[in-house]
């Protein structure tokens, strides 16, 4: 579903991604760890198509980056750690726009089933503005799974949320993930990934320095593998 | 840094002779003019600046459109340095412009179009080096001097238009009331040849001037290019 | 056996209505905040305020100063309202959401500048009787409004674009007034030009050329941005 390989990335002359290979099954739950500036959310908003690589090949989807970018954006669902919503409307409208904007089929119908989905249909018509940030949250992943997608990229999504909120989300990340889809999600929290995700991989100076398929992580391991990789 | 190659060390010396065959022919050659005298002969370098300033935004809106279209850095080089160029230029225009105008109508300034259009080049020119220095990331720096060079360029003749039309429904009290007439005079055939050889030799301190720039500028990617190369095969 | 997602088929052919998406966002946003409008607003009437008291605006002077008054402050309040309303976007990332979606950058593009015409066009509309009161001058000529109509439309159209550069830069406040004043320059003159001749009711042949200028302008600026802002949010 996912292919990169060789993938170079620069701003002006300072390289943040080395050379890096990436593989993603139809279906995966992939954790994408690393420590601060190792460059994951870079490399997220590379496959997201909003960053264009300086070298190397990327594919998602069948979909060649950056030539093909548009065809990408119609499966993807993105979820940044900035919420990507409009605090002036309320989160029906929201959604409504974002809806209107990818040519969401029998929209009403599907905005009643996201905010069911996310647990925000009575709050449908209060301003985004007033939302905590867990339900900011949970309202961006509504956002970014309103078409559908087929894959789903999340970038640290338990970002400011406290011990109830996170259950929440890990909640709703379930969901999403249960209907098949491929997702692949930068976190800096080591349990909890391993709670969720089929497969760990740890980014370290620009490139993957290791990768634990689930079957094989047992989590109390994880913080001494994850210090090793990063020494590497 | 590469040594220069054979056609620019020509072409430096190729310049200076032919700046200093100009001066010549400026200051010697062509004969004094009758009515305003010897402050005449600024018009010869004043307008040859303006003409560099011109060809100057010229090449970098062109270099503008083909970075855009290409993606090669080269162009976003030619057009940085061509920009610079043209501010050292354009400033020569106007202030040998205003040198001329001091003693023919007794004003440093005259609201002629042709002198008001360059000041507005030279403050386009001004925007895009701070548009640049701005923005950190080289490759967004180029894409947004490209865009505005474009832009840029394009409102230049619709400026002068308006100005033009401006000043033949409001004559300007003090000049000549024809907006066209910034010192007319008819020009004999010995300040014919000062002035198209001012022309040439001016286009040709362009070109040089460029191929320096261009240089500089090109040493200085290759080596920030090596550092990137030498960080991700040494990882 | 896990039910297989499949992507909604997308329905197709989304410009004209991403277009529509995006003005309507930003209108009902700024509707319920009205704080972009209303720091417009109050500033305009502030200059107004203030070229009061610094012209002197006296019923002789007044008549032929309305225009450029009218003008001036048109043009420094709606730099406030381009900045804001392209920051809105930028700093909480929303731009990202827009660039996440399938369709064609230049969508964002008409839309925000439909959006910032609507403002720019209700703040004038406000303005302009105020003006009217204080001064005692009539200015509800029909020409005038289609003047103020077109000049706020190359305005918004070259602003816009330009904003969107300005707001990546690190000098963002300071950057857009510089970048845009003098590309904006023939519109401006234009549209102080054509005012003053309708509200002096000069004839038709004499406006004529300004409200050529202003179309020229208009079409020429709108497409060039169409055409490069791909290359201005991209990253």
């Amino acid at each position: 579903m996912i292919d990169v390989r060789r993938l170079v990335k620069t701003f002006g002359w300072k390289p943040v991604l080395r050379g890096l290979d990436f593989h993603v099954e139809p279906g995966e739950f992939v954790a994408l760890l690393g420590p601060n500036g190792a460059g994951k959310t870079t490399f997220l908003r590379i496959l997201a198509s909003l960053s264009r690589p300086s070298m190397g090949d990327v594919t998602v989807g069948g979909y060649r980056l950056p030539g093909q970018a548009a065809a990408v954006r119609r499966i993807l669902g993105v979820v940044s750690h900035q919420p990507l919503l409009y605090g002036d409307l309320t989160a029906e409208e929201n959604l409504r726009f974002f809806g209107r904007l990818y040519g969401v089929p029998r929209l009403e119908l599907r905005l009643g089933e996201v905010l069911e989905m996310i647990g925000l249909s009575v709050r449908r018509r209060d301003l985004v503005r007033q939302y905590s940030r867990g339900m900011q949250q949970r309202l961006a992943i509504g956002r970014a799974v309103l078409h559908e997608p087929e894959i789903m990229l999340f970038d640290e999504p338990h970002t400011g949320l406290d011990q109830e909120a996170s259950q929440m989300l890990d909640g709703v990340l379930r969901q999403v993930a249960a209907r098949g889809r491929t997702v692949v999600m930068t976190s800096h929290d080591l349990l909890r990934s391993a709670e969720l995700a089929t497969r760990v991989d740890i980014l370290s100076r620009g490139v993957i320095a290791a990768s634990y398929p689930g079957t094989s992580l047992e989590p109390a391991a994880l913080p001494a593998l994850y210090r090793e990789a990063i020494r590497g | 840094m590469e040594p220069m190659p054979r056609t620019l060390r020509a072409l430096n010396a190729v310049t200076a002779g032919l700046f200093v065959i100009a001066l010549y022919l400026v200051l010697f050659y062509a004969p004094r003019e009758a009515v305003m005298g010897e402050v005449q002969r600024v018009f010869y370098f004043h307008v040859a600046a303006g003409w560099v300033g011109a060809l100057a935004f010229v090449v970098a809106a062109v270099s503008g459109i083909v970075y855009l279209a290409g993606g090669h850095r080269l162009w976003d080089r030619v057009g940085l340095s061509s920009v610079e160029i043209g501010i050292v230029f354009t400033l020569i225009n106007i202030v040998s412009g205003s040198i001329w105008a001091r003693p023919i109508w007794n004003t440093w300034w005259t609201w002629d179009p042709r002198l008001v259009t360059a000041t507005v080049m030279e403050l386009i020119y001004i925007a895009y080096v701070m548009l640049r220095q701005g923005i950190e990331d080289p490759e967004r720096r180029a894409r947004f001097g490209a865009v505005y060079a474009i832009v840029g360029f394009l409102s230049v003749p619709l400026t002068f238009l308006s100005i033009r039309i401006w000043r033949t429904i409001h004559p300007v009290v003090i000049g000549s009331g024809d907006p066209t007439a910034q010192g007319a005079f008819d020009m004999t055939p010995k300040m014919l040849t000062a002035f198209m050889f001012s022309l040439l030799t001016f286009t040709v301190i362009y070109v040089t001037l460029l191929w320096h720039r261009l240089r500089l500028e090109a040493l200085a990617e290759r080596v920030e290019q090596r550092k990137m190369e030498l960080s991700a095969g040494g990882s | 056996m896990v039910e297989r997602t499949a992507a909604l088929p997308l329905r197709r052919g989304g410009f004209g209505r991403a277009v529509a998406a995006v003005v309507w966002k930003d209108l009902a946003a700024e509707f319920r905040s009205r704080e972009l409008i209303g720091a417009m607003l109050v500033f305009a009437l502030l200059v107004v305020l203030i070229f009061n008291f610094a012209l002197e605006l006296d019923i002789r002077t007044r008549s032929t100063v309305t225009a450029g008054v009218l003008w001036v402050t048109f043009a420094f309040a709606g730099t406030l309202g381009l900045n804001r309303s392209m920051a809105s976007e930028k700093d909480r990332g929303c731009l990202d959401g827009l660039l996440l979606a399938p369709v064609d950058r230049s969508a964002i593009y008409f839309g925000k500048v439909v959006a910032n015409l609507a403002f720019m066009l209700i703040v004038e509309a406000i303005v302009l009787p105020v003006y009217s009161l204080l001064y005692n001058a009539p200015l509800f000529v029909p020409g005038l409004l289609g003047v103020i109509f077109l000049g706020s439309l190359g305005y918004v159209g070259v602003g816009t674009l330009l904003a969107s550069m300005a707001v990546q830069a690190r000098t963002r406040d300071v950057l857009l007034p510089i970048l845009l004043f003098p590309v904006i320059l023939p519109v401006l003159l234009a549209a102080v030009k054509a005012s003053e001749g309708f509200l002096q009711g000069l004839p038709t042949a004499d406006i004529l050329p300004w409200v050529n200028l202003l179309l020229v302008y208009d079409v020429v600026f709108l497409t060039v941005a169409w055409m490069v802002y791909d290359y201005v949010v991209e990253e």
